[in-house]
């Protein structure tokens, strides 16, 4: 082993915060086998040999977006052919799958739709309360509610105070992409400034609301610049504890303005594994299947993660940036999944509640 | 890992052992013995991989094995056998396209013997390729069909130009398992003796494993060690290749005793990097152990670099067999040589079976 990674290595194994030197030289070796080690260890320390999987199911109500990030496949302009925004029926319709489904959460991230009005939203949210008040619904990216303030002309205290009391449940961790100015304004210059979403998510958890973070990586981003956004993840973790699970998104290419392969198994690996080190207050590493497709996110279950997202049933936005999984796994397929890597499958709702666990299978791994 | 740094021999303590590691042994503690193997045998970190293409002659095939979704009866009406112009066409490209090695496969057609083998053979050497062709099951129906020994088969393809024999037909060299998936396949022994005759004959070959599908643990460790045995033997194998079984539009898939074994067994990613890493340790008389992008995918295929494979075997250009099952993953010669690459080793284009003649491939 390296000596850099021994030294790590001793710091995980006494349960000290690792440094942002420490978490460069991680992402820059190629012994994957002891950063997963590492990685493992930290894991089993705070969630054991348990896997969370969640039944939920995904909607995008509109991919008409006033923004143009280049990274994105899926927005489109008002007039493009492919421009769509469903109806609350549609909407409802798809809540009701979901509770046939037995799903526990609704999953709703959309674009920034220049013509619906902040009430077309608060509407959705009530009318799923009181049809489907078994389904929790997690919504809206910091970006969105970013978005709805400056539609409204309400402050952003008050826009999280009218979307919970109108049935929100969480945040998804959306929208983060990368914080450092210099990479956004490259690809997404239209977009909130790293600044103003951990500032969205500070006011989201001081109103009581749990929520994901993100970061999107295999673009044009530098490891410092990925290293930093941990860094102020972590610091606004220590601040609020507001933040449920953290999430690397894989970078898709196809489709989009950034001229790039898609990301290997080794970086995948590496961003779940540094995320799980580093990010020391955050207790679920999760790896989004869907993103690093199924095979990957089973492996990654021995690098640091914990979660393996859920059924999702319909997936747009990386589907239209050339994911080459399914849109959909049952809760047997995660199970046996599961399983398989040796670990005990657990069920869990949104907020990390146990709705089943599994025995754990004979074999170990 | 007590046991495994020296030479194993073949008796049923050593299959428990493997048995224990295989499914016991910490993930990284394999991946590490194996990764030991690999830089004992490969210090350099050269990875190497061969621009190739895959064709298959036919997919009539008179075995009808379960596990197989590639396979049509004669009269089928998507049954084929390719004309001599489009098997021209197919290696007129892949030269063109920098290809260097032909590997042939087909069906066990009916109506074929050495006859239509060695005009095959023929047709292909007509060009300036390499040919890597025949699995064993296929030598052995000629050799039926044509009333001749293996021997005799074998001397008549290598006098018409066949440079190496590609390890399939081996699914699981174990005759039970054999008789649940493939019962009119050749016998485990039978396709040893095709490989220890070829060997002997000066033909190298490699060597596969197909798993995943109804073998139990114990199965697999045989067949490393059946595999290591005739390498002690003949020294002809150059490489090993385990894959996973793609159950897609297969009648196997549909026994309902194959969902059972299958959630127990190994045909899984984890489950796949810890049969990857368990063959490199028990096989260090093999030269190589080639990594399965084919059923696994690039991403996988690369994290088996890490788990005792140095070979990422080729770029195949066409691919039916495991297509026809549901998996068709695509990897160029660029995608090959970044993703060996990223993972902090050094690409290296060899031009046949074994690395003799290898070249580091140039900075991108």
């Amino acid at each position: 082993m390296e000596s850099d990674l021994r030294r790590i290595r001793d710091k995980v194994e006494a349960g000290e915060r690792l440094s942002e030197a420490d978490a460069l030289a991680l992402y820059r070796t190629r012994d994957i086998l002891a950063v997963g080690e590492m990685a493992a260890l930290a894991n089993r320390r705070v969630n054991g040999d348990r896997v969370y999987f969640i039944v939920n199911r995904h909607v995008n109500p509109t991919n008409i977006c006033v923004n143009r990030c280049r990274f994105c496949a899926f927005s489109k302009e008002m007039n493009d052919p492919l421009a769509y925004t469903m109806t609350l029926d549609e909407i409802l319709r798809r809540a009701e799958e979901a509770r046939e489904q037995r799903a526990t959460e609704l999953h709703i991230v959309g674009g920034l739709h220049p013509d619906l009005p902040f009430d077309f939203y608060l509407t959705m949210l009530r009318s799923l309360r009181e049809r489907f008040p078994s389904l929790h619904v997690q919504a809206f990216t910091a970006v969105e509610i970013d978005y709805f303030g400056k539609i409204t002309g309400l402050s952003l205290a008050e826009v999280i105070a009218q979307l919970k009391d109108a049935g929100l449940g969480s945040l998804p961790g959306g929208g983060a992409e990368i914080f450092a100015p210099q990479i956004r304004n490259e690809i997404c210059p239209e977009k909130i400034s790293g600044d103003r979403w951990l500032e969205v998510m500070e006011a989201v958890h001081a109103a009581g609301l749990r929520s994901n973070a993100t970061m999107l990586y295999g673009h044009v981003e530098t490891l410092e610049s990925r290293v930093d956004h941990l860094g102020r993840l972590r610091e606004l973790q220590d601040r609020t504890g507001g933040f449920q699970s953290f999430i690397p998104l894989a970078f898709h290419p196809k489709n989009t303005e950034i001229a790039k392969g898609y990301t290997t198994g080794l970086e995948d690996l590496l961003a779940l594994a540094v995320a799980r080190l580093y990010l020391d207050n955050f207790r679920h590493i999760k790896s989004f299947w869907i993103m690093v497709g199924p095979k990957l996110a089973q492996i990654s279950l021995h690098f640091g993660v914990d979660d393996i997202d859920g059924t999702v049933v319909e997936e747009k936005i990386t589907h239209a940036a050339g994911a080459q999984a399914g849109q959909e796994m049952s809760v047997a397929e995660l199970v046996t999944m599961i399983r398989q890597a040796g670990k005990i499958p657990v069920e869990r709702d949104t907020l990390y509640n146990v709705v089943r666990e599994w025995p754990a299978s004979v074999a170990r791994s | 890992m007590a046991g495994f740094g020296r030479p194993v021999v073949n008796d049923s303590a050593t299959v428990a052992d493997g048995v224990r590691l295989l499914r016991e042994a910490p993930l990284f503690d394999l991946g590490r013995a194996a990764d030991a193997v690999r830089r004992r045998l490969h210090p350099d970190g050269i990875v190497t991989y061969i621009v190739d293409r895959n064709i298959n002659y036919t997919n009539i095939c008179s075995c009808g094995c379960s596990f197989c979704a590639f396979y049509r009866k004669k009269d089928a009406p998507d049954a084929y056998v390719l004309s001599g112009e489009e098997l021209s066409a197919k290696i007129v490209d892949t030269i063109a396209a920098g290809g260097v090695r032909v590997l042939l496969q087909g069906g066990l057609h009916p109506d074929w013997g050495i006859g239509e083998a060695v005009r095959l053979v023929r047709a292909v050497k007509r060009h300036p390729i390499l040919l890597h062709g025949f699995s064993p099951p296929e030598v052995w129906h000629f050799a039926h069909q044509s009333k001749m020994t293996i021997g005799e088969v074998i001397a008549r393809l290598k006098d018409a130009g066949l440079d190496s024999i590609p390890g399939g037909g081996a699914e699981i060299l174990d005759d039970e398992v054999r008789h649940r998936i493939s019962p009119k396949k050749i016998g485990w022994e039978q396709w040893a003796a095709v490989m220890r005759e070829a060997h002997r004959q000066g033909l190298r070959s490699s060597a596969t494993m197909m798993f995943g599908s109804v073998e139990t643990p114990e199965a697999i460790v045989a067949h490393l060690l059946r595999v290591r045995a005739l390498q002690e033997e003949t020294g002809g194998f150059t490489a090993f290749i385990p894959w996973v079984f793609q159950s897609g539009n297969t009648e196997l898939s549909r026994d309902p005793r194959f969902g059972e074994a299958s959630a127990a067994g190994f045909g899984h990613a984890v489950g796949y990097l810890r049969v990857l890493a368990l063959s490199r340790i028990l096989l260090p008389n093999v030269p190589s152990v080639q990594v399965s992008w084919v059923t696994m995918g690039a991403k996988v295929a690369q994290i088996g670099l890490f788990f005792g494979a140095d070979d990422f075997g080729s770029t195949m250009m066409e691919e039916n067999v495991v297509a026809s099952a549901g998996t068709s993953f695509r990897m160029s010669e660029e995608e090959i040589v970044a993703t060996v690459r990223d993972a902090g080793f050094t690409p290296a284009h060899r031009p046949g079976l074994t690395g003799a003649g290898k070249r580091e491939t140039g900075a991108a």
